[in-house]
């Protein structure tokens, strides 16, 4: 691990953590303006464009205009818990970063050798202050958001971890700068079911999409914030787009291949960047196009779905990499072909939702 | 079994597709201050227009409002008719029926195209004789008066597309 700036670990740890920090504000901030730009077009309007040229300060109009406003505490509240909250729910999203790769080798701890694990385990952490939001507002619907929350990610977690393990597999570690130079080939082109099964378990773990039931507004007022306002909502706003942020950071390194491509000498942040964003349009996309589930539906689809075809997903990998320790190129066509056969005969076997109830009169 | 795609997944993919295509097809905002519809030509907007000269003061109007808002006064002129004297109409209290318009039985009456007439005060909103004089700036709606209609544009129908400007 090159100790950056300066030859020395507490230098290296203080900048970087600095790095870290602003990065990820900063990055929220092109999350959000870029979320509602491209919310726009997908939905046949501009998204907004008055604030500034292409609309570049919404963010921060956005932010004033939230922080202006007054913070409100329910009386029925749980104080410690309903103040506590918010802050629990942000730091994962910034403790994750402290093991991505921004360029080779360069980061926080990149080379921590059990990187993956960490990032499993924080990414873990938030749900817990979702649930405590839940719990400390003293309000039905914020309990019940906090409840769907639990019940999401006991689902989701199981095949999230299950595809990584394949991604473990492949790279023959779990220290995460380790995986990016293992990825001479893309993960997500060698293993696709793979891929496919952790972008769909991360949009659930990171409660967005379709999967955003928990501030189902619709039911639910919003979810586990219906008794936040002002600095606090803030937190969560900023929390939504962390993990966000987080997720498709860990996407675009496990799968992408982080800072690696053309040229990854020098202007590997840039490559790391390009994907990150890349797999943030992908969420955009799903969240504009798809429904949302509901509550039995989003735990029939993680466990009667993806929780099996990540099992296979596994044996697959395992036995490739038994078969001929180092995956060959040509591997890629067997394992789409495999994806594409697994999930239709799945859908067969399985069908989402019941399938359309005809009443005939 | 019969081979088919339909519930396997395929319609996710569908609506994927219909979305990206969205990207690329014309918005339909029309961005506001920016640029405005052409409304219809039988608009009924919130404002009157009123032919002074065509005017006899027979007071039609006044009786056929509903909420009594038009208010006006006549004295007796040189040759033998009316001379309106004050012609005040509350569009605060206005609900915009038409009746007047309608009413009028020397076409003296318009609506008006005009729709941005938020005021801070209720005051504002009473039309005095000059604000509702007929002059080349006001904009006569064709309601009521389809004889107007040939000399009105074409309206603008959301369905074409967003009108004009590019977004900053």
């Amino acid at each position: 691990m090159p100790l950056w700036p300066f030859d020395n670990y507490w230098a290296h740890f203080a900048v970087f953590s600095i790095i870290i920090i602003i990065f990820v504000l900063l990055m929220v901030m092109v999350f959000i303006w870029f979320e509602r730009r491209a919310f726009g077009p997908f939905q046949m309007r501009w998204g907004p464009n008055r604030s500034s040229p292409w609309g570049a300060l919404q963010p921060v109009a956005d932010a004033v205009k939230v922080l202006l406003k007054e913070d409100i505490i329910p009386a029925a509240a749980d104080k410690w818990v309903h103040f506590l909250a918010p802050i629990v729910v942000f730091i994962p999203a910034l403790l994750i970063f402290a093991v991505i790769p921004f360029h080779n080798g360069y980061g926080l701890i990149p080379d921590l050798n059990i990187g993956l694990l960490y990032i499993v385990a924080i990414s873990a952490l938030s749900v817990i202050g979702v649930f405590m939001a839940g719990w400390g507002s003293g309000n039905k619907f914020s309990l019940i958001g906090g409840m769907r929350v639990i019940a999401q990610m006991v689902s989701y977690e199981v095949p999230l971890v299950l595809s990584l393990i394949g991604v473990v597999l492949v790279a023959g570690s779990l220290s995460i700068n380790e995986i990016v130079v293992a990825q001479d080939i893309p993960f997500f082109v060698l293993m696709p079911l793979g891929f496919l099964i952790f972008l769909i378990a991360a949009m659930a773990e990171i409660n967005r999409g379709p999967f955003d039931l928990l501030e189902a507004d619709s039911e639910l007022v919003a979810g586990f914030h219906t008794e936040y306002s002002g600095m606090k909502f803030a937190m969560f706003y900023l929390a939504e787009y962390g993990h966000a942020l987080a997720m498709s950071a860990v996407a675009a390194t496990l799968f992408f291949g982080g800072w690696r491509g053309p040229g990854d000498e020098f202007i590997g942040v840039l490559w790391f960047l390009l994907k990150v964003m890349f797999i943030f349009f992908l969420l955009i996309w799903m969240r504009t196009t798809f429904p949302r589930l509901r509550v039995d539906q989003l735990t029939g689809f993680g466990w009667k779905f993806l929780f099996p075809l990540s099992l296979m997903n596994l044996f697959i990998v395992a036995g490739e990499v038994i078969l001929w320790g180092e995956i060959p190129w040509w591997a890629i066509f067997i394992n789409f072909g495999a994806a594409v056969t697994l999930i239709y005969l799945w859908s067969r076997l399985f069908k989402f939702g019941g399938g359309r109830v005809e009443v005939h009169a | 079994m019969k081979f088919t795609l339909e519930g396997s997944g395929i319609g996710l993919l569908k609506g994927l597709w219909l979305t990206f295509r969205h990207l690329f097809r014309p918005r339909l905002t029309t961005q506001y201050p920016d640029a405005k519809l052409t409304l219809s030509k039988r608009f009924r907007g919130n404002e009157l227009v009123w032919d002074r000269d065509r005017c006899t003061g027979c007071a039609t109007c006044a009786k056929s409002c509903p909420q009594g808002n038009i208010e006006i006064i006549t004295s007796k002129g040189d040759e033998n008719n009316y001379v309106v004297e004050k012609f005040e109409l509350d569009s605060g209290r206005c609900m915009f029926c038409g009746l007047c318009v309608e009413s009028c039985p020397y076409s003296a009456l318009f609506l008006s195209m005009e729709y941005e007439r938020a005021n801070y005060r209720r005051g504002e909103l009473v039309l005095v004789r000059d604000r509702l004089r007929l002059n080349p700036n006001s904009r006569r709606s064709a309601y009521a008066h389809p004889e107007l209609e040939p000399s009105l544009p074409r309206q603008d129908l959301l369905i074409e597309g967003s009108k004009g400007s590019k977004p900053k």
